[in-house]
């Protein structure tokens, strides 16, 4: 890697600290990615940001901010990128994936806080992600009350923006959801000094639309009975599709999709056949959080879909683009958004809907059902997830687990279980 | 031929062989899963088994499966328990399996695993919560079970081993008879296999294994408090092991 110190330094960052951080993940990478036989060369390009993901992309960012820029920082799949980038401004995830920042958070949160928060939370106050340090503002959702009050924490010193997502999905919640898009837009322009016109908003939108295409298109290929890509790699891509320029990522994921498509044509497969096919549902799997698809993968299973933020419910659905005037894309933004199927809903009858229709098109042997710990939401919902998966005859695994490696092996034992009950 | 499953639990070491010989036996795991092996592969060969041999299949299992490098194959102790189980029951069951560090509920048809669960990484509601208690009270585990069926059962309501201790400690503190502290800490494991038993419908026979499968003062607590017979097995120790040995045979 680049040595990114001066550019880490002029952030404010806990430099000794960071290094800890710098010096653990390549080899975590290394044992889990490159350890891989015959991955596509296509993923040449997400090794790249992976080895560089705190030097490349917050340079990138930092250029942006040079040239009079903002940059906002985002958590979560509901917050419309559209508007940010329609301002000539660009959003960015955060981090949130690692133990490592973990330790950091619980000075402030409570312990029965989701790792996810607790990590979050960490990382800023700790001083230890160029993301957080980099983003002039923060865009917060209301989708937990752990998020909630963290936003709380995080406002101390950056501003932060917070979107009021609605709870059920009726038309009155459609049209609240639409205001509040129609309130952030106001907020961006605000902030950044540009004004979001009709033009603007359509380029953004198709901007966004063209990702989602270019990842649903990965996961297309991931419904062949013959693996041209592996779970892990396809993870990899959708993690870094939190981080990268959006018109870059969009070619380098097509790029990789021609390979892909030649692989099949070719009858390539990275997993012998049989290879028991696993979906994971629930919660998400921020960078670096790779735990589940390695111990899945080297237990004789293959992830083959992800039914999460980090996954379908990133890319599945477009946004109408032809609407022609701000309120109607306004209205086709909230439409798309209020179709991602969170369990923060009630009732989140069309989630079950989804798993039922993923597992049909992934032609999926098997489910598991994935909770970090503490996701109250996600755990109960696990009853109504588990309770129709076996309805339907499809087996399911329940685990909740955190960033730390000390259940490692008591998963193994279960996931290894549960593949050799496909096997029966 | 001869058919060898060995059994790496946290706890104990569990081998048993079918085939032209016909034998069980249990060690102490120890502390090294590594050294447990090299015994079990000594023992045998005093016993005429050489594992290395092409008359011998091993299957191993257990947590410390990995460890058993003159292995054929290696089978999670879920897969082992529900064919060992199908012996032990048999037919179609579900085994409530009390082990050293973990308890798991195994529906077994047809000698196969249809549904397992497994209680996350935590000691509370397994045999290793009964072990720190027993020491605690400075006594044996049998001699645990022999003092409770004479106490009354005081509640230990923390959910959590090294709380669970502190209300031990001050039971003892108040003078508490050790028959009904006994009693009371056998109830918690009681309380918590159930709590994770109720999650899945238990089949017409539910069978108890692991360390504790010969309990009858724990069977008839846990039947009491499912509503639902659990049999005790005198050879639920072996389960894995003996589940291990049928699959060396037919998994050729």
């Amino acid at each position: 890697m680049a040595d990114y110190h001066k550019m880490w330094e002029s952030l404010g960052m806990d430099l000794d600290l960071h290094d800890q951080l710098c010096e653990v993940l390549p080899q975590a990478f290394g044992d889990v990615y490159l350890s891989q036989e015959n991955r596509p060369e296509g993923m040449d390009y997400f090794n790249f940001v992976v080895s560089e993901i705190h030097g490349v992309r917050p340079a990138e960012l930092i250029e942006h901010q040079k040239k009079g820029g903002k940059v906002f920082g985002t958590f979560c799949v509901y917050v419309p990128d559209e508007i940010v980038f329609a301002a000539d401004a660009i959003a960015t995830g955060l981090c949130g994936g690692s133990q490592f920042w973990v330790p950091g958070g619980e000075k402030v949160l409570p312990k029965n806080t989701c790792p996810l928060i607790k990590a979050s939370v960490g990382a800023r106050l700790d001083r230890t992600c160029p993301f957080f340090r980099i983003a002039d503002m923060y865009v917060g959702e209301t989708t937990c009350d752990g998020k909630k009050k963290a936003w709380e924490i995080l406002a101390e010193d950056v501003p932060v923006h917070v979107m009021d997502l609605p709870q059920m999905k009726r038309a009155k919640d459609i049209k609240a959801w639409a205001e509040e898009i129609e309130d952030f837009k106001n907020v961006v322009e605000q902030f950044t000094g540009n004004e979001i016109t009709v033009e603007k908003l359509a380029a953004s939108i198709r901007l966004i639309n063209d990702k989602r295409k270019a990842l649903a298109r990965l996961y297309d290929l991931r419904k062949n009975e013959k693996l041209p890509i592996s779970g892990k790699d396809a993870l990899l891509v959708s993690q870094i599709a939190f981080y990268d320029d959006p018109v870059r990522f969009t070619n380098m994921t097509n790029e990789l999709c021609d390979e892909l498509d030649k692989r099949v044509k070719d009858g390539v497969s990275v997993f012998p056949e049989g290879t028991k096919r696993i979906m994971l549902t629930g919660t998400p799997l921020s960078i670096p959080n790779w735990k589940l698809h390695n111990l899945v993968e080297t237990s004789g299973g293959v992830v083959v879909c992800e039914e999460m933020c980090t996954g379908t419910r990133y890319f599945e659905n477009l946004v109408d683009e032809t609407k022609n005037t701000m309120e109607e894309q306004i209205m086709a933004l909230s439409e798309r958004y209020m179709h991602i199927n969170c369990a923060c809903f009630t009732p989140n009858t069309g989630r079950i809907d989804d798993i039922l229709r993923l597992a049909k098109e992934y032609q999926v042997d098997g489910i598991i059902d994935v909770n970090l710990k503490f996701c109250g939401l996600y755990d109960t919902e696990g009853y109504h997830v588990e309770k129709a998966m076996k309805e339907a005859g499809i087996p399911v695994l329940g685990i909740e687990t955190d960033y730390t490696d000390s259940d490692a092996q008591q998963l193994r034992t279960r996931i290894s279980a549960f593949i050799e009950m496909l096997n029966n | 031929m001869n058919y060898v499953g060995i059994d790496i639990g946290s706890t104990a070491s569990k081998v048993v062989v079918r085939g032209d010989k016909d034998m069980h036996f249990v060690l102490p795991t120890g502390w090294s899963s590594k050294e447990t092996t090299m015994l079990i592969k000594e023992r045998l060969k005093t016993d005429g088994i050489d594992v290395e041999s092409k008359d011998t299949k091993v299957i191993a299992t257990g947590y410390g499966r990995v460890a058993v490098d003159f292995a054929h194959k290696v089978i999670t102790e879920i897969t082992c328990h529900a064919r060992g189980g199908r012996e032990l029951a048999g037919g179609d069951c579900t085994i409530i399996d009390v082990g050293g560090q973990d308890t798991k509920i195994i529906q077994v048809q047809n000698g196969v695993v249809t549904d397992f669960l497994m209680n996350d990484k935590c000691s509370a509601g397994t045999g290793k919560f009964l072990e720190i208690m027993a020491n605690r009270l400075g006594i044996t585990l049998d001699e645990l079970f022999e003092l409770a069926k004479q106490g009354e059962i005081i509640p230990i309501s923390s959910l959590c081993t090294v709380f669970a201790e502190s209300e031990v400690i001050s039971y003892i503190g108040e003078g508490r008879p050790r028959e009904d502290i006994a009693a009371g800490v056998i109830e918690s494991v009681v309380m918590k296999v159930t709590q994770l038993a109720q999650r899945q419908t238990l089949a017409e026979t539910v069978i108890l294994t692991g360390g504790l499968s010969h309990s009858t003062y724990f069977t008839s607590r846990l039947s009491e408090k499912l509503r639902k017979y659990v049999m005790p097995t005198e050879f639920g120790r072996f389960a894995g092991a003996l589940g291990a040995a049928y699959l060396a045979q037919e998994k050729q």
